[in-house]
């Protein structure tokens, strides 16, 4: 939990929703508390000074963070999390302004591509979700080498079905990266389609099951 | 004491929506003769020391690790004063 984010409440009651028990991890602590996977929530952590997550990409408890991914912790970034993690270089690219300026507030089709990752393997390929889109930075970016290699590696894990809303570049919501797979993030906001009374659907929740189920698999 | 000015552009192959709206809006307003806005930053830092080479090599790093992200954004930087 950074300055300004929002969205941490949803993503520690997705967790709950998928059995496992959320633990809140503050900013300026070096200090994971031991989780077995890590959420950057949604948010306008630091207000978007500077870049949308430039600023808390530098915050002592990513310092802690960042090895731990390169070591194959799970980390998923929701959105500004996402923005977090291009920053930090943990995944390449970069989130850029909608294309038509406008902050996106609405439900979109999601199409999963990777069911590899820790966080999506709950769902099936082609699988389609409806999940909120909430930003005004949501544009993914990057230089068609990167782009190409994206593609051609399998590590665009959820896209805009039905074309980007944003000018996302190949229709792009989401990416992985790491050794595993383990570290994935995507625009859109799973930790609000967890239940239909208050959301779209309950087609986000699988992100936090998959997660929580691969540790059980582990146990068991 | 020294004056360093970094600007930030976005690179020329990144769509800049709100160099657009800049743009609309200068028609709006008459300016019809405009046909092109990109917007970007310009950042004036205040060093303790002399704008020698190495204060300079260190505000180029620090222009890539913070005030830019290399990944869309290109800048200039130069000494002032």
């Amino acid at each position: 939990m950074f300055p300004g984010s929002l969205d941490d409440t949803d993503a520690a009651r997705a967790v709950r929703y998928a059995g496992a028990q959320p633990v809140s991890l503050w900013h300026a602590d070096r200090d994971l508390r031991g989780a077995d996977a890590v959420i950057l929530p949604g948010g306008f952590s630091y207000g978007d000074y500077l870049r949308c997550g430039a600023i808390a990409r530098f915050s002592p408890v990513m310092a802690e963070l960042v090895p731990a991914a390169r070591a194959g912790l799970p980390v998923l970034g929701i959105c500004n999390g996402f923005q977090i993690l291009c920053e930090a270089h943990l995944l390449p690219g970069a989130l850029t302004r909608n294309d038509r300026l406008r902050f996106i507030t609405r439900d979109v089709r999601l199409r999963v591509e990777n069911t590899r990752t820790a966080w999506t393997r709950g769902y099936e390929t082609g699988e389609e979700l409806t999940i909120p889109l909430k930003s005004g930075e949501g544009a993914y970016a990057a230089d068609q080498a990167t782009l190409d290699e994206l593609e051609k590696t399998g590590r665009i894990v959820v896209r805009y079905a039905g074309g980007a809303p944003n000018g996302a570049a190949r229709d792009i919501a989401g990416i992985c990266g790491g050794d595993n797979s383990n570290i994935v993030g995507l625009m859109p906001h799973p930790e609000h389609a967890i239940d239909p009374l208050t959301g779209p659907s309950a087609d986000g929740l699988g992100f936090f099951a998959s997660v929580v189920k691969s540790f059980a698999g582990a146990l068991g | 004491m020294a004056r360093v000015i970094v600007e930030v552009m976005l690179k020329p192959e990144i769509h800049d929506p709100q160099g657009e709206a800049v743009l609309s809006a200068s028609h709006r307003l008459g300016f019809g003769n405009i046909t092109g806005v990109r917007q970007g930053k310009r950042f004036e830092l205040e060093i303790d020391g002399p704008a020698d080479d190495t204060t300079l090599a260190a505000v180029e790093e620090l222009a890539r690790e913070l005030l830019t992200n290399p990944v869309i954004e290109e800048f200039s930087l130069r000494s002032e004063g």
